[in-house]
């Protein structure tokens, strides 16, 4: 029935700039859109622009605001991850490669020690042989391992190519126009469905869950990491006022866009706590659902998988 | 853990804000389905903050002061930041734009601006008239700046952070009258002429910002246009911005006719060197 008035809402699609919080007025479901009530058309339109406005500054804004413990996170969800080389992993809402590009790195390291055992192991055979396997595996050196990386903005796609390819990052990663909660891909295609800061940002978060079900191959494993809850109450006074108070001047003086930067604290406090967000995911039919809480809940990784 | 289990019954006055004054909302947040809008708290919920006019966004005085801070050193770091400048200027006029607005009052022209509201922008601007216009007066002279230095008078950041609508206005129009500036002064718009107009502007409107940007602009000058600075332009610049009658106060609109020499006159401008 919700899926109905939601293709309404989109007949009825109002221009993009006009808030209707009355709700009297209001004639579809409605949405937050951090703490503003918006419909879910108009959410998904504004959190597109969002994103569209900071893709440049997308990086340097994460590093300034989180004091570079962004990378630690992402750093952990990748040693949680633990990936072998010849995984194929999805990145939802990957935008600027953060993720992608440590998957990478990890199995490629990995592929190293693998090949480097290999060949320690190889102490008896003859140097043409060993040559030979050497090169074999030379071209080999993620091992099989791809990353897909989808996003539903295109300027954060951009973003991340030009990151790509500054970085060197030539093989092993393809980008994909997508939306979360309507993949384009197949049933079963992928080992492991990742979703890192992304997830709040979805304006149907049952959907994505549904599609990154979808998608999983059995056996795969579904992670996602994202700002949640602290229960600590001073902290999270200090989170509240480090947040509320710092963060949206940060966006203005660095990225001179305040309003983005309130967007994005209102949401992460509108977005459901640890326990709830571990109902919905296995609601979508995950099993083993678990979540880590990082820095006291600042962050946390939920993980499940489809079995 | 669940933090917002129930409503607020109404607006909860923030700590750090000033009562009485545009609150953002993010002082109480809504219960997490997004649904539900309880009665009282739907104005509030209008435009998701008090806006006191369209591109305000109300600042706690911490948050100010932050702003204040984080844009002083980045328009230092980029001086292509306008908008730091600007945001600078909001942040800290508190004191010197109320100065402003009562000065405007007190006058009768400057209470006629403030009663219209004119805006200057190439929207109102009819600028075949202005270039139709004998040389040597404030419209064609005006037109000749924004051509000769290819500026517009629509680049001017909005105002953001001012807290009062009156005052929102009253640093619009300073914004706007500044290319004003430059045609009277005769000032073109590098980095010296730059300065030398804030100089003016900062004697004549006493804004922190203005004497902020008079005092580090230099900065970044030669040795030798710093010497010109000094000896000639500044000493000018100060004594006919405090000669001056306050430049806010003119209605630049009615006087486009008008030769920019008889104007300088009537303001007290001293003929620029």
């Amino acid at each position: 029935v919700r899926l109905c008035r939601c293709r309404c809402r989109t007949l009825l699609f109002r221009p993009a700039g006009r808030l209707r919080a009355r709700r009297d007025l209001a004639a579809g479901p409605e949405m937050h859109f951090g703490f503003q009530t918006v419909t879910e058309e108009e959410r998904r339109e504004k959190i597109y622009q969002v994103f569209e406005t900071v893709a440049k500054k997308y990086d340097v804004m994460n590093d300034s605001m989180t004091l570079g413990i962004h990378r630690v996170w992402k750093d952990i969800l990748m040693h949680k991850m633990n990936p072998s080389p010849g995984t194929l992993l999805l990145d939802v809402a990957g935008g600027t490669g953060d993720i992608a590009f440590r998957f990478l790195n990890y199995v490629r390291s990995v592929r190293e020690r693998q090949l480097q055992r290999k060949l320690k192991h190889h102490q008896n055979l003859s140097w043409q042989e060993i040559f030979e396997s050497y090169q074999k595996d030379k071209f080999n050196s993620l091992g099989d391992s791809q990353v897909v990386i989808c996003d539903i903005n295109r300027e954060m796609l951009k973003v991340g190519k030009q990151k790509a390819q500054h970085l060197g990052y030539s093989e092993g990663l393809s980008w994909v126009l997508g939306n979360a909660e309507e993949l384009p891909f197949d049933n079963d295609k992928f080992d492991i469905y990742t979703i890192a800061f992304g997830i709040r940002n979805v304006t149907r978060i049952d959907l994505a869950l549904q599609e990154a079900y979808r998608v999983l191959k059995p056996g795969g494993r579904f992670l996602c990491l994202e700002f949640s809850h602290v229960s600590n109450p001073l902290l999270s006074r200090l989170y509240d006022l480090y947040s509320f108070q710092v963060i949206p001047v940060l966006g203005e003086v660095i990225a001179g866009d305040w309003k983005s930067y309130q967007y994005l604290v209102e949401s992460i406090r509108r977005f459901p706590p640890q326990e709830e967000l571990k109902a919905m995911i296995e609601d979508a039919g995950f099993f083993k659902v678990d979540y880590e809480n990082l820095n006291f809940g600042i962050v946390a990784i939920h993980s499940g998988f489809k079995l | 853990w669940r933090v917002w289990a129930s409503p607020s019954p109404g607006p909860v006055p923030h700590p750090l804000l000033p009562a009485g004054r545009a609150r953002p909302s993010h002082s109480e947040p809504r219960g997490r389905d997004g649904r539900g809008g309880e009665e009282e708290n739907e104005e509030e919920k209008e435009e998701g903050w008090h806006q006191l006019y369209p591109g305000h966004i109300p600042t706690s005085p911490l948050q100010k002061a932050l702003l204040a801070a984080g844009s002083a050193v980045m328009a230092l770091y980029d001086p292509y930041r306008h908008d730091m400048v600007a945001v600078l200027g909001e942040t800290t006029g508190c004191l010197a734009l109320p100065n402003l607005r009562d000065k405007m009052k007190n006058h009768p022209e400057g209470y006629h601006i403030l009663q219209e509201r004119p805006r200057i922008r190439l929207s109102t601007l009819d600028m075949a008239r202005l270039q139709g216009l004998p040389d040597g007066s404030l419209g064609r002279e005006y037109v000749r700046f924004l051509e000769d230095n290819k500026v517009s008078p629509d680049t001017r950041m909005p105002p953001k952070f001012v807290d009062d609508e009156e005052l929102a206005y009253v640093i619009q129009r300073y914004r706007e009258v500044h290319d004003l500036m430059h045609t009277l002064l005769g000032m073109p718009t590098n980095m010296l002429g730059e300065v030398v107009v804030k100089w003016f502007e900062a004697v004549q409107t006493g804004l922190p910002m203005c004497v902020l940007g008079a005092a580090f602009g230099p900065v970044r000058l030669s040795t030798r246009k710093l010497q010109v600075l000094a000896t000639e332009l500044v000493p000018w610049a100060i004594q006919s911005g405090l000669n001056a009658s306050c430049v806010l106060n003119v209605y630049y609109e009615q006087r486009w006719e008008q030769p920019v020499e008889s104007l300088r006159e009537e303001l007290g401008i001293f003929p620029p060197p």
